[in-house]
């Protein structure tokens, strides 16, 4: 295998990645690889603007968001399972889903309710922020990694049981319940691109800001704390971030397992940095891994659409694997 | 002697069909069954609703959770669903037939504790007129055929209601808002065809794919009809303000109740069919 490649070169080859497949995703579309060039017409140009450049971005910063979670979590917990979904947002998302979708049922089209404008995206937004704060709260705040860790298990425990008595009261929402557990990029706009990027921005910016703590981190707390790191303060905006960018990336498409997972290892497998670059290379990675999901998924079977989820695992999953057998992480 | 075997086997046929107690199911196995059977548990929303239209609606003694029409069985006892039934209230019952879906985790079990059991899985028209004459055998209905025939005068006719003007529309059908379609070679697929209106969404793709919902845009249809009452607000999701539909106001969601009658393969097309070209006929009178 080719020497460690020092992080700026592994940065230009995801950003490199990451255009083409920028490319990619603008030319695949329900037809199979049909290139822009080749565009005829107003209405392939609105599809081309309004549907396929918005899904494209949008996927990559969803992705992004989850590879940052991803990276947050396994340095704040020194754990490296840790993923973004750790503190129960996935879960409490579930929940906040699976009601909306009772209340529409209950009221069929009410679209005007305050519930339709709300929309499935607030409610996962809600659920997951619900399902985190209930986290915190039973770990009595944010001192303890080990409480923290798990109140998150069992509070994701406990708000998927719920989600799943409700789909057993309500079993019409089942299929409904489903797309949203698989993961779907088909329906990102422009707004949910814009709101993407805002967070993604913001957290990235906090993250990094707050990266050296990390490393300190890593070496435990005592020696972190005897280096001058104020726990209380990093634990706080860390964790805050974690949430943030999870809660936005489910509400936006759904619950894509394993991105937060993979990505921090895909780039450590790659090289050994710090977390001043390990943050935004594993953002890096993860949205090229969901945005490479995200085409395969329109491109395989055209104009069927795959579960998006499920690629991204075998994607992951599947290059991990491999890594693996070439030599031990 | 091969010939003879043959010719024998040929006999044997005829007379087991003679006979009306004996029905081969969707697993492809025969089922014996020595008289007419008298206590029926249904496990499926349309078998219940085809073993009533044959006149048998009093020999059912339980039902799956979903079957709710018509309005006589909603006071049977309920058995659960597809996944969870629940087999001891079942054997409780004591039917002398269990008609089942093929794809229900409970038909081993039933078998292994001496149940009759016949799965039968209705999904497309066809399916439909099979497992028809299937119930009518071993109801022992006699004017199965006859009834049939009614069945399919009553979607003839429901379909011939549709302004001559309006053949030809294209049509999206959603049954599920990840988006799943319900294409050509679905039940709804095929009703569709009868009233002489346009899916935009092949056969080809299987019954009901998931699609990239670009495809919906680009096929631009006349009118959309939803089955899901929960579908998202149509106009939110991008791009779909430029489709023809949404652009005229031609989309028909159906409400649950409409919904069953739509999506099952049952006895109630004439009704699914009339549905449609209700919908069909006043979003365009609304334009």
């Amino acid at each position: 295998m080719s020497p460690l490649r020092s992080p700026l070169t592994l940065a230009l080859w995801l950003l490199a990645a990451s255009l083409l497949l920028c490319i990619a995703g603008v030319g695949v579309g329900s037809l199979g690889w049909e290139p822009v060039w080749t565009r005829n017409g107003d209405a392939s140009a609105a599809i081309l603007w309004d549907i396929r450049l918005p899904r494209t971005l949008g996927a990559w910063l969803a992705g992004a968001l989850l590879g940052l979670a991803g990276a947050v979590a396994q340095g704040l917990f020194r754990n490296p399972l840790a993923d973004p979904y750790l503190l129960g947002s996935a879960t409490g998302a579930a929940l906040g889903v699976a009601v909306l979708l009772v209340l529409i049922g209950a009221s069929p089209m009410a679209a005007s309710s305050w519930v339709a404008r709300l929309g499935l995206t607030g409610a996962a937004f809600g659920g997951a922020v619900a399902a985190v704060l209930v986290t915190l709260g039973l770990a009595k705040g944010v001192q303890h990694t080990l409480r923290l860790l798990l109140a998150g298990v069992v509070v994701g425990m406990v708000f998927g049981a719920f989600a799943a008595l409700v789909m057993f009261w309500v079993p019409d929402i089942m299929r409904a319940m489903q797309a949203f557990l698989l993961g779907t990029t088909g329906f990102l706009g422009w707004g949910s691109v814009g709101l993407l990027a805002a967070i993604f921005i913001v957290n990235l910016a906090a993250a990094v800001m707050f990266s050296r703590a990390l490393d300190a981190l890593s070496l435990g707390d005592t020696t972190a704390q005897s280096l001058g790191v104020a726990l209380g303060p990093v634990r706080v905006v860390l964790i805050g971030v974690m949430a943030l960018a999870t809660g936005a990336a489910v509400a936006q498409v759904g619950l894509i397992a394993f991105i937060g997972l993979v990505a921090p290892h895909l780039v450590r497998a790659a090289v050994k940095p710090t977390h001043r670059w390990l943050l935004p290379l594993a953002a890096l990675a993860g949205g090229v891994l969901l945005l490479a999901a995200d085409v395969l998924a329109r491109w395989l079977l055209a104009p069927r659409e795959l579960p998006v989820g499920v690629l991204t695992a075998v994607l992951g999953g599947g290059y991990l694997l491999w890594l693996m057998h070439r030599r031990p992480l | 002697m091969k010939m003879v075997r043959a010719l024998l086997l040929a006999l044997c046929a005829v007379a087991w069909n003679a006979h009306a107690g004996r029905v081969v199911d969707d697993r492809g196995v025969a089922l014996e069954l020595p008289r007419p059977p008298q206590r029926i548990v249904t496990m499926l929303p349309s078998l219940t609703e085809m073993v009533c239209e044959l006149g048998a609606c009093d020999r059912l003694v339980g039902l799956d959770d979903y079957s709710n029409w018509p309005a006589q069985v909603r006071q049977l006892p309920r058995l659960g669903g597809l996944d969870d039934t629940n087999i001891e209230r079942v054997i409780a019952l004591k039917p002398d037939l269990v008609l089942l879906a093929s794809s229900s985790r409970a038909v081993g079990r039933l078998e292994a504790l001496g149940i009759k059991v016949a799965t039968l899985e209705p999904k497309t028209l066809s399916d439909l007129r099979r497992v028809w004459a299937q119930l009518a055998q071993v109801l022992e209905v006699p004017d199965g055929p006859a009834r049939w025939q009614r069945l399919e005068a009553g979607v003839d006719a429901a379909a011939r209601r549709l302004p001559p003007a309006l053949r030809g529309t294209t049509v999206y059908f959603e049954v599920n808002s990840a988006p799943y379609a319900a294409s050509e070679d679905s039940f709804i697929g095929e009703l569709l065809a009868r009233i002489g209106v346009v899916n935009v969404v092949p056969g080809k793709l299987g019954p009901f794919p998931k699609l990239n919902p670009e495809f919906v845009v680009r096929a631009d249809p006349q009118v959309i009809m939803i089955s899901d009452y929960d579908a998202r607000a149509l106009n939110t999701r991008p791009g779909w303000g430029r489709i023809r539909a949404v652009r005229d106001g031609r989309i028909c969601f159906f409400d649950a109740e409409q919904g069953d009658v739509l999506v099952r393969a049952g006895p109630r097309m004439a009704q699914a069919v009339q549905l449609m070209v209700d919908c069909l006929a006043k979003r365009s009178a609304a334009r």
